[in-house]
């Protein structure tokens, strides 16, 4: 069969299964939709937290951007999953205690204050946008490369889908839709990785394979390096930015990854403080599986295409390669006209642009798989960009039925909150189409920057509302708007007021705006413990909710189902 | 509790250490070094940054997981 058949069939399949879990799974009552009733099981909730997690950026663009940055690469595979053990550590058991719903909830409730929680919402609304708004073009992306739609068609199909089960099956409906979206993402991932890693190093485990040798003895990784430092660009096992940097951006990624509110709920749902413990456990074994995959594909890929393609007769070039140029992902161009495909790091004189996304989306033909294997990276791909969005819609949707109406009109009942938790999930939809078709041209910077954002505002003032006894409101309003100040500030000054300044000369020390997070974080730390000593303790009744989040018994209510 | 609360946190920062010397320790700031000795086609600083540093963060919170059970049951203050 042809690809485009595979694809429309496994994409549709996959599909009339969301569906048919949201409409089985659908939410009844405000916990439900708010938390699943926190009634799921970690090794469940672990799965969906996963999927949660790993947008259409980790499974389609990762592989790719590490291919082309070596060494530099591993700042996402640290930093993207180090904030598990953050999370794990610091963060999740505490706030499955407290036992509420959402990431403004407890910071409403420990500091006292709608102001505070006021702040809060602004911050999680603020970050999921910009997040969510980033998944809408991947899914419009995916749809129009793999089922020849145009993008604005991709969007709106994809949106429909993430109406029906966020909108009707709330947090409980996502949650088991997440699950299969897990299965069907890691397998699509796995499937082409396995075979071209038996291709080229003879070793089934790609893990293992990239450590391998390849067919003429030599490693790999050896022979990767001394290829692209002959043709004059960097070691592949070596980096070209600071080390610095690579610290701060590494930081940066990690704290933000525990301070995403889409993210943190996830720990909400399960029944008990030992479930959340053991769930954070269970979502970085299966992000862990895709991560550590990943390094191995780029490496392979990056080695193809250079084996494949430079230096070889501009007639001659494999299958895959005249595939893809029509999408325009790979272009080789013969500037020179000496018939030869010339790969060099001088932009003027290279002969061969490859797209980085082209990692994962050729890894198939490249390994000569079946057609039905593009199909499934296909469906994987939409797995990703849907299950990411519809957890960040959940969290806008809830930060405004509960945070915001819920706080000022209190007496509203339980079916009017479910009723405009809804309609926010269905604007929030709306919106996030809207960016997807119109995108800002900032869309895709912005997103890197919603961890740097998450970083400096939520993460210290969780920490020390747990850990700290003496943190007050006043100390946590000042420390998470200088650090979201100071943050915002920074990224806004290199990358839209001034760009061409954007280089390491004029960087806080070296610092790069996708790190600078990490001195947010520590601004905030900074402001919330001084001008804590300068104010009031907070009351006693806070102090004794702070005693009691920090012992594991008696978080009870989970509901089964 | 306030012993309890003592023991939680020696775990953390015990567990906390590790992290930091797998990942920014080892992945980063030593990477140089570590990457002179070799473990079949790695270099060691490399596969700390691109597979060790995530392996090591996996057991960790297992190790964690296994610590804090122990410890609620010691002081009573575990989930029925």
């Amino acid at each position: 069969m042809e690809i485009l058949t595979w694809t429309y069939i496994l994409v549709g399949l996959s599909f009339a299964l969301y569906i048919g879990i949201a409409i089985y799974t659908r939410a009844g009552s405000t916990k439900e939709f708010y938390t699943a009733g926190g009634g799921v099981s970690p090794l469940a909730n672990g799965m969906a937290t996963a999927a949660d997690w790993m947008s259409a950026a980790s499974f389609i663009s990762m592989a790719g951007i590490i291919a082309f940055s070596g060494y530099d690469g591993s700042v996402y595979l640290m930093g993207w999953t180090g904030g598990y053990v953050l999370l794990a550590l610091l963060l999740a058991p505490y706030l499955r205690k407290f036992g509420k719903f959402t990431v403004p909830d407890f910071v409403g409730d420990r500091y006292y204050s709608n102001k505070a929680r006021v702040v809060a919402v602004f911050c999680a609304l603020f970050i999921s946008f910009t997040y969510v708004a980033g998944q809408m073009r991947g899914v419009g992306i995916v749809f129009s490369r793999y089922l020849e739609v145009d993008i604005e068609t991709g969007v709106l199909i994809g949106m429909t889908i993430v109406f029906f089960y966020a909108v009707l099956g709330g947090m409980k409906g996502i949650t088991y839709t997440q699950v299969a979206q897990y299965c069907v993402l890691i397998f699509a991932f796995m499937v082409p990785a396995i075979f071209i890693s038996i291709q080229l190093t003879g070793n089934p485990i790609p893990q293992l394979g990239l450590g391998g040798t390849v067919q003429d003895g030599t490693y790999l990784l050896d022979k990767l390096d001394g290829v692209l430092l002959d043709m004059g660009f960097q070691e592949y096992t070596s980096g070209r930015k600071s080390m610095a940097d690579i610290f701060a951006i590494t930081l940066a990624l990690m704290v933000g990854t525990a301070g995403l509110p889409h993210v943190i709920v996830r720990f909400f749902t399960v029944p008990r403080v030992k479930d959340a413990r053991l769930s954070a456990g269970y979502a970085l074994i299966f992000i862990a599986i895709l991560y550590t995959t990943a390094p191995a594909i780029a490496a392979f890929g990056i080695y193809n295409a250079i084996e494949t393609v430079a230096d070889k007769s501009v007639d001659e070039l494999p299958v895959w390669v005249e595939n893809w140029e029509k999408t325009n992902l790979i272009v080789v161009e013969d500037i020179n006209k000496d018939g030869i495909v010339q790969y060099t790091p001088n932009p003027e004189t290279n002969e061969l642009r490859i797209d980085k996304d082209i990692m994962v989306l050729a890894a198939p033909e490249i390994a000569k798989l079946p057609n039905w294997v593009v199909g499934l990276v296909a469906a994987g791909g939409m797995a990703a960009a849907l299950s990411t969005a519809a957890g960040l819609l959940l969290v806008i949707s809830t930060s405004v039925s509960r945070d915001l109406f819920r706080t000022f009109v209190p007496s509203m009942t339980e079916k009017t909150e479910l009723i405009i938790a809804r309609v926010s999930a269905a604007f929030a939809v709306i919106i996030a189409g809207y960016f997807g078709i119109n995108p800002p041209g900032f869309v895709a910077e912005v997103v890197a920057f919603a961890f740097g954002l998450a970083a400096a505002s939520f993460f210290p003032v969780i920490i020390m509302g747990i850990f700290s006894t003496r943190m007050n409101k006043e100390g946590a309003i000042s420390g998470m708007i200088s650090g979201l100040a100071f943050t915002l500030a920074y990224i806004t000054y290199f990358k839209f007021i001034s760009p061409e300044s954007n280089s390491m000369d004029n960087w806080l020390f070296g610092i790069s705006p996708e790190g600078i997070g990490t001195i947010g974080m520590v601004i905030n730390f900074v402001v919330c413990y001084v001008v804590s000593k300068l104010t009031p303790a907070p009351p006693a009744d806070v102090q004794a909710m702070i005693q009691e989040i920090r012992i594991p018994r008696g978080a009870g209510e989970a509901q089964e189902h | 509790m306030k012993q309890y609360w003592k023991r939680n946190i020696r775990t953390l920062l015990i567990l906390l250490a590790v992290w930091f010397i797998v990942s920014f320790g080892f992945g980063i700031l030593l990477v140089e070094p570590l990457n002179a000795i070799k473990i079949g086609g790695y270099k060691l600083g490399f596969w700390f940054a691109q597979q060790g540093s995530i392996f090591s963060f996996v057991i960790l919170i297992f190790v964690y997981v296994y610590r804090m059970n122990k410890l609620d049951e010691e002081f009573d203050v575990n989930e029925k």
